[in-house]
Order: C-alpha cells, then sequence, then structure tokens
C-alpha cells in the first residue's frame, strides 16, 4: 500500500497540489491533530503548572517579609554579588564550551585511537557533586596542597599561586560541567547527516573550513542548550563557590536561611527566577528562524570518521589531559583518602569498628539502591513529561510555547533547598498524603532536571524533518501513534542524553533529596556529605567511587551500544 | 522521490523502533506503578519490587511504637547512639538527617503538621527558631534535672546534649611555643603581626555564638571593634570549621577559630604528625566560649513518650560515654568525664564564666553586626 502511494505522489508534478482527499479523511486528520495538539498542550499545562508551584511559594514568602526588607535588599552589595554571579557563569560557560565542544568532536567524529574508552571517561566529571570536587581541587591546589607537595622538591616553591576566589571557582565549575555541553553536543552529533560535510569538501573547503561553516552551525542548538544548563547550574551552585571563597548571590540566600529569614530568603531567591527567565529570554530571541533538519531524507549511513593525521598525538595530548585533571586527580585523591585511613586504622566505611569494617561495607548496599532506583525514576519520568514541553516549543513555536519553555527553566537556577521548601510548603498544606513520599521527591527532580531533558530533546527534535511525521499523519495514522512511531525512535539520541543527563545529576542531589525523601530513604550522595563535613575523608571516599562506579555503567552501556549500531 | 522512500525505509531499518518500543513502555509502566503504589500507601518506603511496604498511618490513642527524629547533627556523628537507643528500646526509629539550619527551615514550613517527633540540632540557634515559632513542648522535669541548667533554655523547652569549645587551632611549625607565640586572648588578633595568618568562618553558626558571647561579655563596642580590627588584619575565608583545620595543618595559615573537636578527627585519620594542635587561649573569654547541641520535643509530636525516651537516653551514661571517647565532645552530665588531653569543662567553664544560653540568643544582632561591618552577605 505504502508503495503505491509513494509512486503516485512520485508521478505528480510538484507544483500541481495533490489530489484532494476524501472530505471525511480530511477532517478525520484535522480533528485528530488539533485534538492530539490539545493533549499536548494539556499535557504542557499541566508540568508546568508544579513547576509553577515554586515561584508561587516564592511570592507567598516574600510577602510576609514586607516593604522594609525589599528596601536592604536594593543595596550595593546584592549588586556586587549578583555581578559576581553573572560574571562566573559568564566564564565558566565561555570555559565549559571550549572544552566541550572539541571533546565532543574528537570522541564521537575522529579516528582518535580508543575513543570508545575516552567518550566513556570525559563525561564523567558530571557526577562529582561540586562541593566534593571544590574540596579535593581545594586540597589539591591549595597554596600548601598535595600539588605543592609534589613539586617543591623539584622547583622548590615553598606555596604555589592562591586558588581560592575566582579561579578556584572558575576552574572546579568549569570541570564538573563541561559534561552538560558535551552531552548534548554528542547527542546532536548522531545526528548529522554526513553527506553536508562531505558535499562541503566537494565544494573545496578544507576540513577546518567544513567544520567552522556545516558542523559548526549545526550543532548550534546544542551547544546553546549545552551552555544554558551551565550558566543556570554556577546560578544556583553553593557548594563550590562557598568551598572556595568566592561569593555569589547563592550565599545571600543561604544565608536567610541560616538566620531562619524564609521570607527573606524567598525574596531573594525570586531574583533569580527573574534573572533566568532574562537569560532564557535573550536566548530565544537569538534562535533565529534557522533549520537545522534536512529537507530530503537524506543521507542515513554512519559517518566517517575524520582522519587526523598528524594531530593524532595533540588531540590524544589533550583528551588525556582533559581525563587527567578532571577525573584522575580527584580520583587519586579519593583513592589516597581511603588509603590514609585504612594505614591510620580508620573505619573506611559505615560506623562500626575495624573489626566490622567488612560488614558495614554491605551498609552502603542500601544507599547505593536507593539513589539507583530513584535516579532511574527521575530519568524516566523527566524525559517523559519534558516531550510535551519540546514538542510544542520546536514544532509550534508561538507565545504559549515560549511561555511553557521559560516556566520549565524557572526552577533550575534556584539553589535544591528553594525547591525542596516549596514542596514541603506545598506538601504538607496540599497534599499531605504524599508528603516525604517517593513520588514527591520524583516531583522534586523533575522540577530541578526538566530543563536538562528538554534541553537534549529539543536539540534532536530540531534535527528532525517535520515532514516525515507529516508523511506519517497523511498516511492515516493518529498523531500520537506518529509520535510513537516516528518521532520518538528517531529523536532517541536526544532522549538518551536528556535522561543520562537527569540520571547523572539526580545521582548526586543533595538538598531536596534530604529534605523530601521517605524516612529513612538514605543515599549515597547524603552519605558522602554526612562524612566529609565532619572531616571523616576515609568513610567518604568509598561512597564516592561507589557512585562514579553506578554511574559509568549506564554511561558505558549507552556509549558502546551506540558505537556498535 | 525515490530517495525519499529509501530514507523512509532505512530510517526506521536502522532505529529499530519495534524493539525499543516495549523497553519504553516496561519503564513507563514501572514508574506509573511504583507512583500509584506509593501513593496508596500514603508514606511508604521505597521498596520496589521487595514491596515492603510499611504502614505508618499514626495512631496517637494506641501507645506507639515509633519516633521521628529531624537530626541537624550529621549521620556520621550521630547514628551509632540512635542505633543503640533502638536496639534498647526496640522502638522503631526513623531518623531524617539535613543541615540544622534546613531542618529548622523545614520544621518553621511543616509547623503543626510535622511528622517529626524530635530536633536534634547541631546548635541553639535552630532550636531557638523553632521555639520562637512557638513549635517546642515544655521539657518534663525528670529530663530537666539530668541536664546541667546552664545548658538549657531558660524555658525548658529543649536542652544541651553535648558540648563544644571555641579554641584557637595553630600549627606547630609556625609555632612552637603557643604560651609565648599566641596571645592571651582573641583580642590579640587584632595586632598587625597576625596579618594574613588568621583564618575564620564568619558565616559558621559556632563563629556567630561566640561574637554573639563576646557582645555579652565584652560589650558591642567592643565587639565592634575587635571584629574590624581583625578584618583589617585581612583574614582568610572559610565556609565551615573542617577547612580551616585542614588549611592550619598544611601551613596554609598559622591560626584558625574553631571548635575544639575537629582536630581529633585530623589526628586520628592522618596520624600524630599532623601538623597542628588546639590551644585555649588562657585569657578565656568569648575565645573559649562552650556551646552545645540540643534537642528538643515538637508540639506537633505523635510519639510524645518515645521522644522523651529519645533524649533521655541521650543524657544518660552510655550515650555521654560515646559522645567523650568518639565524637570528642565535652559530655555535659556529671558522672561522665571527658577524653584524657582535654582540658576540662569545669576549667573552661571558670574562664567563660557568667555566661547564660539567653545572652546567646540574640543571633539576629549578630548577624545584622557581620552584615553592616561586610564581613558576611
Amino acid at each position: 500500500m505504502n508503495l503505491r502511494n509513494n509512486q503516485y505522489i512520485e508521478a505528480q508534478d510538484v507544483t500541481r497540489p495533490l489530489p484532494r482527499l476524501p472530505r471525511s479523511v480530511r477532517r478525520r486528520i484535522r480533528s485528530a491533530t488539533s485534538s492530539s495538539h490539545l493533549i499536548m498542550v494539556a499535557a504542557a499545562a499541566l508540568v508546568t503548572g508544579l513547576i509553577l508551584l515554586v515561584p508561587y511559594y516564592l511570592v507567598v514568602r516574600s510577602l510576609n517579609a514586607g516593604q522594609a526588607a525589599v528596601a536592604t535588599m536594593v543595596s550595593l552589595r546584592t549588586l556586587h554579588l549578583l555581578g559576581n554571579t553573572v560574571l562566573l557563569a559568564a566564564a565558566v560557560t565561555l570555559g565549559a564550551t571550549a572544552l566541550a565542544v572539541p571533546l565532543a568532536w574528537l570522541t564521537i567524529a575522529t579516528d582518535l585511537p580508543g575513543r570508545r574508552l575516552w567518550s566513556i571517561l570525559v563525561a564523567l566529571p558530571l557526577i562529582f557533586p561540586s562541593y566534593v570536587a571544590a574540596y579535593i581541587y581545594a586540597s589539591t591546589f591549595s597554596p600548601k596542597g598535595l600539588l605543592q607537595q609534589l613539586l617543591s622538591p623539584l622547583i622548590g616553591l615553598d606555596r604555589i599561586p592562591d586558588f581560592y576566589g575566582f579561579p578556584g571557582a572558575f576552574f572546579v565549575l568549569t570541570l564538573i560541567t563541561y559534561p552538560y555541553i558535551l552531552l548534548t553536543v554528542r547527542g546532536a552529533f548522531r545526528h548529522l547527516d554526513p553527506s553536508l560535510v562531505e558535499a562541503a569538501r566537494n565544494l573545496g573547503l578544507t576540513p577546518w573550513q567544513a567544520f567552522w561553516r556545516v558542523t559548526l552551525p549545526h550543532l548550534r542548538p546544542a551547544i546553546i542548550a549545552g551552555a544554558l544548563l551551565v550558566a543556570l547550574y554556577v546560578f544556583r551552585d553553593f557548594g563550590a563557590v562557598t568551598t572556595l571563597q568566592y561569593n555569589t548571590f547563592t550565599r545571600i540566600i543561604y544565608n536567610r536561611y541560616l538566620s531562619y529569614r524564609l521570607d527573606m530568603a524567598a525574596l531573594f531567591a525570586s531574583i533569580l527566577v527573574i534573572l533566568t527567565i532574562v537569560i532564557l529570554l535573550l536566548e530565544q530571541r537569538s534562535r533565529g528562524r534557522g533549520r537545522y533538519s534536512r529537507l530530503s531524507a537524506g543521507c542515513q549511513r554512519r559517518p566517517q570518521p575524520a582522519s587526523l593525521g598528524r594531530w593524532k598525538v595533540p588531540a590524544l595530548i589533550y583528551t588525556a589531559a582533559v581525563v587527567t585533571v578532571a577525573l584522575a586527580v580527584p580520583l587519586a585523591t579519593l583513592l589516597y583518602w581511603l588509603w590514609r585511613g585504612w594505614k591510620n586504622q580508620q573505619v573506611v566505611s559505615g560506623f562500626g569498628t575495624m573489626s566490622d569494617n567488612l560488614t558495614s561495607l554491605t551498609s552502603l548496599l542500601e544507599p547505593a539502591w536507593h539513589s539507583v532506583s530513584a535516579s532511574f525514576l527521575a530519568a524516566l519520568l523527566t524525559i517523559l513529561l519534558a516531550l510535551p514541553v519540546t514538542i510544542l516549543v520546536v514544532r509550534r513555536p508561538g507565545r504559549l510555547s515560549r511561555l511553557f519553555e521559560q516556566v520549565a527553566y524557572a526552577g533550575f537556577a534556584l539553589p535544591g533547598i528553594v525547591i525542596a521548601l516549596a514542596l514541603v510548603f506545598f506538601g504538607i498544606n496540599v497534599v499531605p498524603s504524599l508528603y516525604q513520599t517517593l513520588p514527591m521527591l520524583l516531583a522534586a527532580y523533575v522540577i530541578l532536571f526538566i530543563p536538562q531533558a528538554i534541553g537534549a530533546e529539543r536539540a534532536s527534535l530540531l534535527q528532525l524533518s517535520p515532514t516525515l511525521e507529516e508523511a506519517g499523519r497523511s498516511l492515516g495514522r493518529h498523531p500520537l501513534a506518529v509520535l510513537r512511531r516516528i518521532t520518538l525512535p528517531l529523536i532517541r539520541p536526544g532522549l538518551v542524553t536528556g535522561a543520562l543527563l537527569v540520571f547523572l545529576t539526580a545521582m548526586k542531589e543533595l538538598p531536596a533529596t534530604l529534605i523530601l525523601s521517605p524516612l529513612g530513604f538514605n543515599t549515597l550522595a547524603a552519605q558522602i556529605w554526612s562524612n566529609i563535613g565532619e572531616a571523616f575523608f576515609a568513610r567518604a571516599a568509598l561512597p564516592t567511587l561507589l557512585l562514579l562506579l553506578l554511574s559509568s555503567i549506564p554511561l558505558t552501556w549507552l556509549t558502546l551500544r551506540d558505537t556498535h549500531e | 522521490m525515490t530517495a525519499l522512500r529509501k530514507g523512509l525505509f532505512r530510517t526506521f531499518d536502522h532505529t529499530r523502533s519495534r524493539s525499543r518500543l516495549p523497553w519504553f513502555c516496561v519503564g513507563l509502566g514501572l514508574v506509573l506503578a511504583s507512583i500509584s503504589l506509593v501513593a496508596c500507601q500514603g508514606k511508604a518506603d521505597l521498596a520496589i519490587g521487595a514491596a515492603e511496604v510499611k504502614d505508618v498511618v499514626v495512631e496517637p490513642e494506641t501507645k506507639s511504637n515509633q519516633l521521628v527524629i529531624y537530626s541537624g547533627r550529621k549521620e556520621s556523628l550521630v547514628r551509632p547512639v540512635i542505633d543503640q537507643f533502638r536496639q534498647a528500646t526496640g522502638i522503631d526509629v526513623e531518623v531524617r538527617y539535613g543541615g540544622t539550619a534546613e531542618l529548622a527551615g523545614v520544621l518553621l514550613e511543616e509547623g503543626e503538621n510535622s511528622p517529626a517527633d524530635v530536633f536534634y540540632a547541631q546548635d541553639p540557634g535552630g532550636l531557638g527558631a523553632i521555639q520562637a515559632a512557638g513549635h517546642l513542648v515544655q521539657l518534663p522535669a525528670n529530663i530537666l534535672e539530668i541536664a546541667p541548667e546552664r545548658f538549657a533554655s531558660p524555658e525548658g523547652d529543649w536542652v544541651g546534649i553535648s558540648g563544644r569549645a571555641r579554641t584557637v587551632v595553630y600549627n606547630t611549625e609556625t609555632i612552637t611555643d603557643p604560651a609565648m607565640q599566641l596571645p592571651e586572648d582573641l583580642w590579640g588578633f587584632t595586632a598587625p603581626e597576625w596579618k594574613g595568618r588568621l583564618g575564620w568562618a564568619p558565616s559558621n553558626g559556632s563563629f556567630q555564638a561566640m561574637i554573639t558571647g563576646m557582645r555579652a561579655l565584652w560589650s558591642e563596642e567592643r565587639t565592634h571593634e575587635w571584629l574590624q580590627g581583625v578584618q583589617a588584619n585581612e583574614p582568610v575565608l572559610f565556609e565551615s570549621n573542617t577547612p580551616i583545620v585542614a588549611a592550619v595543618g598544611a601551613g596554609e595559615i598559622d591560626v584558625g577559630l574553631v571548635n575544639h573537636y575537629y582536630l581529633y578527627r585530623f589526628l586520628s585519620e592522618e596520624g600524630q604528625d599532623f601538623a597542628a594542635r588546639n590551644y585555649f587561649l588562657p585569657g578565656g573569654g568569648p575565645g573559649s566560649l562552650v556551646m552545645v547541641s540540643g534537642a528538643g520535643i515538637l508540639k506537633s509530636a505523635a510519639n510524645q513518650e518515645n521522644a522523651q525516651a529519645f533524649i533521655e537516653f541521650l543524657l544518660s551514661a552510655p550515650a555521654q560515654q560515646y559522645f567523650a571517647a568518639q565524637t570528642f565532645e565535652y559530655p555535659l552530665v556529671d558522672s561522665v568525664s571527658t577524653v584524657t588531653g582535654l582540658t576540662p569543662l569545669a576549667e573552661l567553664e571558670g574562664q567563660a564564666a557568667d555566661i547564660a544560653l539567653t545572652q546567646l540568643a540574640d543571633l539576629t544582632g549578630t548577624q545584622e553586626l557581620l552584615l553592616d561591618l561586610g564581613i558576611i552577605d
């Protein structure tokens, strides 16, 4: 049947309109399309409604603060810290982009030796909770840290330059956030039609020119989606910047919690929401009208890996250097902590004595299971709930879609504690039966992480030509069936990237997990925090290593699968 | 157009949509099933697969076997004590761990509907905030009798559990003779010789309690002068006590203003050659202020009796011994002695004498002072 239809279409002169389908069929298509559109809008409204609870809470709480509070809010100090935040976010975003785009290209589109292994390793730094990374790097690169101790016999440096402040915060945040861009860009690379670059090469461009003029513009939505995630991550980060002694805006919010002024904290947090929306507006404006999908079906084979030639060694050095600094250094520090604790007869795991160290090792199994299962559910739920918003934003751009997207991002720049308290407020007052249950925790994860899924899905959907979906609909399929049979399978790289990002970040999430999880729901991230904060470094090392191991499993599996296909 | 057709078919071949879809549906089903499972059961443990769902519906009439603790003290510190209590009484204890300030925020939001019975806080500040909102009950006389009066709330709605002292941690390589090289009391750190050598953590609760004590002992003006004097010496800023001790041990700074017990963790983990030791300034005063962790019972508590039993247990000899021996804190009960090598509490108390907890209550005043001076944000 398909064949015949296609032949029929083929015979037509393209300029002449297609013969009209019978009226009843047309009506069915139209009503199915509009009803599916309505379903999408309703679903997106439901999702954004959940997220709107956060701004709603902030407004309710801020109203308690009174006018005097608003007066104290507008001060030079506030502006200064806001400036610090914006400066750091801009620097980290640029740094992470510069680091991630070449890595994404090297690990997916070239003949870099061992690229499958590299492509797993370069994504792993994402899983370090920022306070852990900050603590590790501070103890390595501080004026008299591990590095100085290693260097002093060689070059006799008594003290290395200060790492604290802006340089340290920039360094650490860049290293733990670049995988956001790396992963979204890699998702887009999978979709890139190799014939585009080949055509460009045939037309006389050098590989370098082809990269700048063909590949890079096509990766733009993915790069921007990742960069946005990085910028907003810096906005909400508290752990890294405080450990590295660089004051940003979250400092103000957090100090209000330390003085038990929930109203003032909410007031300051609203500023972050406004800032996020401003940034998103700028980003939405910069999108322009470019199309990223191919018009024809294009070429469906795997791209030939680009030959690096004499650049192989520099490329290898670059990749290895990033992996060394971003992964091997923290890993070595963790192992050193473990070894040192072992040597000094410390309990390296759990809470028992040395003699029952082995049995207490099993005490990590439960937190590990909690971390993995909750993060897995969060990943599935989030990519699912992100779909309606993404589809509307890409396929039905307009004021409503833009609004949905803005709301979806509203919570992403907020420290986890703010989101958690908003859900406490909502849970205890409206749905007490759900309070501090797994669904509540998952709701918090969705609010916290949905922009990651939207960013990844959007980048993928933009590369999928709507003509394929239209073809499916014109062949009589219901739009929801088209979504299931055509759209979802074809944007799989985006879905996978989104799920992976959510999984990895949910694994390390702390403030919302501590507050909203069911009672006794211990996670690895909580174990790490509980030990590092009280200087039990040896005990902190084991859950951190386990977190790293468990996070690398889905990453490895997906990477291997993708390169096999 | 042939290309289109081919493309379409190839696309389908490549994505193997048929084989993936079931997986997606299974995952989706799993999500929905587990959500509905947990949602129906109200509060339940996560037990996907194992379906080990506990019924936590609270029935105040019957004698309960439950206890819910919100602990602002970290699991790594207090879990052994809580485990002991669970074993000794057979009570089903559930604990929510978090930062003291965060949990206080949660309790304030939860108000009368809080599922918590006991709030076990790292510092009096968090308890004070909950008390001010009227969420704590008056503790029974038998509990107030065990705990020293000096370390309990004057209203009798929370008690101190274990003590820690403010102290100076110094690097043993640069400061070989602390009695000679370190000042008589905190005031000495305003001298220019300490420029760039001191570390502090002004946003930390213990530090702020020390400043509150200083205001009470030294007067507002002198505290103001001291803060400005130290600020002029460009102290190195830290977030909490742990990194200060680490930095002193590494020799990045010479001295730090900290709580006494962090040093012992480093000594046991890094060995005795860790280059830092504590020094209690002989002049005493706010520099060796004794502070407490504390616990109170919430008005909304469904398990009042169990909550009281827990606080009694925390003040019993085994628990106090644990704090002395394992967390290197000061036990607050007379019958239990401090770990060897630690300046006895009585001696310190003599130095920081005559400061009641009520005088440490004005945390807001301290924070405003620190804000005004630009020390915190």
